[in-house]
């Protein structure tokens, strides 16, 4: 059974739709009592860092989640539910992560050849380095929609994409997995990874 | 590098899917769960859902019905039709849609783009403009492209990305119904005064207008239509494969 992490920033009615598709048991809570019940945690996210990292702590979510973490249940971080598994962003100043990877979070603004437009949105194709969660998905497209991005983060890289320069598309250590893509959004492609991780 | 998009837009009235003739005479066509379904499943990039509805019980119909389509598509879903104010945006993206777009809405308000992009993002924000050519000038239209608002289009553009829509549809209500290709001029002149992604709506009739237009304008980031893909004259799995023989990027 999968538990999603309701923490107040996102819809999380395709993430939950998803599941069902797949046919996997889904719930949506930000109950820390029911969500350790679960198999397995996603943590999904939309919108700014510094507003989703303080609500994840406001309601003790933070220490929660590394410590189902640590325990070995493995963890699906969404878009900024990836970005929050670094040490740090610098998404308007800097605020701290949950530090479950290495790495920080880095604007794309000044860093991709000219001409290319901020949000990244749309597909893009996966160029898998390695991980469990994508194997068999080398080349394959997904659905992106993100103005920030993964940075220093070579320990745990398990694809990038290319936009101008190679972007961090997901990455994976031990139980811990983060996609900067949307699966849920992403078609067939997207369920079969929502189903891979349904396996690990 | 990013693939340019392919767009079925589905206009919706009273829970069934229509398209007009330069927005006049609608048609139906389809159910919009299995219309949504059948493109998600065929090539679509991304689905366009449109209330075209007046009434009140035709929008809570709407909203049943969006619930159905997002609950059974995976791919990325923007709504609009009757976008007027903040609580506009909450309905339909509790429902499942992932970007929204105003047209009258941001006329009428000019506070809600702004407002709509600081609480959900300007992602999610779609500047919808219906533009027909007035005296040698793009004005913007509004109510279904049935009112002359008097507005240059292109300053009315700027204006709403500078205020946060995050993406601009631009539908030429000159080329829309009349399937003699895109609408190049007016999209050159929206593409060179935003740096957001821009969306051609109104006027494919083939193949090879979506060729033409991605081949003309490389900064389009996407082709929208809706009755040659209702009616099967343009297939998308066709019509992507015919891109990629001609050296544009898109999903297979």
């Amino acid at each position: 059974m999968v538990g999603i992490i309701d923490y107040g920033v996102g819809n999380l009615f395709s993430l939950r739709s998803s599941f069902a598709a797949i046919g996997e048991e889904a719930f949506v809570s930000g109950d820390r009592q029911q969500l350790s019940q679960a198999d397995r945690l996603v943590l999904p996210g939309v919108g700014a860092f510094a507003d989703a990292a303080q609500k994840l702590r406001s309601q003790g979510l933070d220490g929660f989640v590394r410590d189902q973490a640590a325990a070995g249940k493995p963890l699906l971080g969404i878009c900024l539910g990836m970005q929050l598994l670094f040490e740090k962003s610098f998404e308007y100043g800097e605020h701290q992560g949950l530090g479950l990877l290495e790495g920080q979070v880095v604007p794309m603004a000044g860093k991709l050849p000219r001409g290319l437009k901020i949000p990244h949105m749309g597909w893009n194709r996966l160029d898998v380095k390695g991980g469990r969660l994508l194997t068999g998905m080398d080349g394959q497209y997904v659905y992106f929609v993100h103005s920030y991005f993964g940075e220093h983060c070579e320990g745990s890289l398990a694809a990038v994409t290319d936009y101008g320069i190679p972007i961090t598309a997901a990455v994976e250590r031990d139980n811990i997995y983060g996609c900067q893509f949307h699966p849920e959004k992403s078609g067939e492609t997207g369920l079969a990874i929502l189903r891979k991780f349904c396996s690990l | 590098m990013i693939t340019k998009r392919i767009i079925p837009c589905l206009d919706v009235r009273d829970g069934r899917v229509v398209k007009g003739q330069n927005f006049q005479g609608l048609r139906d066509v389809s159910s919009p769960v299995e219309l949504g379904k059948f493109y998600s499943e065929n090539g679509a990039d991304e689905l366009v859902f449109y209330d075209i509805t007046a009434s009140a019980e035709g929008r809570k119909l709407f909203t049943d019905i969006l619930r159905q389509v997002a609950a059974s598509i995976f791919i990325p879903l923007t709504v609009g039709g009757g976008i007027n104010t903040l609580e506009d945006f909450d309905r339909v993206l509790k429902c499942g849609a992932d970007k929204v777009s105003v047209n009258s809405g941001a006329i009428r308000d000019p506070s809600l783009v702004g407002a709509a992009a600081r609480r959900y993002g300007d992602q999610c924000v779609v500047l919808s403009a219906d533009v027909k050519r007035v005296e040698g000038q793009f004005r913007i239209f509004a109510k279904g492209g049935r009112e002359d608002t008097g507005m240059e289009a292109i300053s009315w553009i700027r204006k709403c990305v500078s205020n946060g829509a995050g993406e601009v549809v631009v539908n030429s209500i000159d080329t829309d119904g009349v399937k003699g290709g895109f609408d190049l001029p007016m999209l050159e002149a929206v593409c060179d005064a935003v740096d957001v992604p821009v969306i051609a709506s109104g006027g494919a009739g083939c193949e090879g207008d979506f060729v033409k237009l991605f081949h003309t304008l490389p900064k389009v980031d996407a082709g929208l239509a809706a009755s040659i893909f209702h009616f099967g004259t343009v297939k998308i799995p066709d019509l992507k494969r015919t891109l990629s023989e001609n050296n544009i990027l898109v999903r297979l």
